[in-house]
């Protein structure tokens, strides 16, 4: 009975980041295209012998397709993974609902996976970033991922444990705060990556990481969102009309 | 949160029941792993390090390993 309703839930997981990445890739193909286009078009008129001769996927199909691709199958793997952490969340966090431990989650997790990396590594438009030190940038990326979503479950276990010493207020506030001075010491002490060619457009690079950003956010938002209302309608069906006295007794 | 103070039981949300963890640890153990290959895919794999030939996975999502802020190239 319960494994069932992992296996609903994960289903529902994927379907639901399958949508949030349908949203995530208007956003991406609208807001998040011209600027690749334009970093592309700078890369070509700065890159004296052509290098990409041989295009081995067309422009067109890397926009559509291939940008398609890459989104949903983001979304479809995040929202697996976010209805697992939905397992072991619901109920073990607070008096949340599972609507509201879905969109509590999925905010966590836009942070804890994408904006606390990205404010250390931020999305870079090509044409910024030296093909030589892709394994460094990619360690030092995902590292920082890990690293951040590691500390974000190890600073909500520990507000639960402190929550019936400081009360639930105080107990949050401490561990947001613990959670900040670890990833302030890990900005200050991992490696700075600057790549960015001295005459890119600085207005076109804060452009391409907002829309980066805005990509993240849509696809977040809409997962929690999602995820939170499949879960609700599996897990409450009806939203008590009729109080048949039962109390949720298992646990 | 709850502001339930005037309603007794009836509309009171209760804590939601756990879901056990020896439950959820085979699904998340197996999927999770299969979420990481597929996020591997999209956002690393022909970059720092390959496991299929050539650049073709790459020059696929290209636009969206930028986009979604992976290291691209």
């Amino acid at each position: 009975m319960n494994s069932a309703t992992v296996r609903n839930l994960l289903v529902r997981g994927m379907l639901a980041g399958l949508g949030a990445g349908l949203l995530a890739l208007v956003v991406a193909y609208f807001l998040g295209e011209p600027g690749v286009d334009s970093a592309i078009g700078f890369e070509e008129a700065h890159a004296p012998a052509h290098e990409h001769e041989v295009e081995l996927v067309s422009r067109s199909l890397q926009s559509t397709a291939g940008l398609a691709t890459g989104v949903l199958v983001y979304g479809i793997a995040f929202g697996g993974i976010a209805a697992l952490a939905f397992c072991f969340a619901l109920g073990r966090v607070g008096r949340f609902s599972p609507r509201a431990t879905a969109l509590l989650l999925s905010g966590a997790a836009l942070l804890a996976v994408y904006v606390v990396p990205f404010l250390k590594y931020p999305a870079n438009p090509p044409s910024v970033g030296d093909p030589d030190t892709i394994g460094k940038r990619t360690s030092l990326y995902f590292l920082m991922m890990v690293l951040s979503v590691l500390l974000a479950i190890a600073a909500t276990i520990l507000g639960k444990r402190l929550a019936p010493r400081l009360g639930t207020w105080y107990a949050t506030v401490v561990a947001l705060a613990v959670f900040a001075l670890v990833i302030g010491l890990a900005y200050a002490f991992l490696p700075v990556i600057n790549e960015v060619p001295t005459d890119f457009p600085a207005t076109l690079l804060w452009r391409f990481r907002l829309s980066a950003l805005a990509i993240q956010a849509t696809l977040w938002g809409g997962l929690g969102l999602i995820l939170g209302e499949l879960a609700e309608r599996l897990l409450n069906p009806k939203p008590a009309a009729a109080p048949t006295g039962a109390v949720p007794a298992a646990n | 949160m709850a502001q339930h103070v005037a309603q007794p039981t009836a509309t009171t949300p209760a804590l939601p029941a756990k879901l056990p963890l020896s439950a959820v640890a085979p699904w998340a153990a197996f999927f999770g792993i299969l979420m990481l290959v597929l996020l591997y895919f999209v956002g690393a794999e022909q970059g720092a390090t390959s496991v299929v030939n050539g650049a073709g996975v790459h020059e696929w999502v290209h636009d969206a390993r930028h986009l979604l802020g992976f290291p691209c190239h």
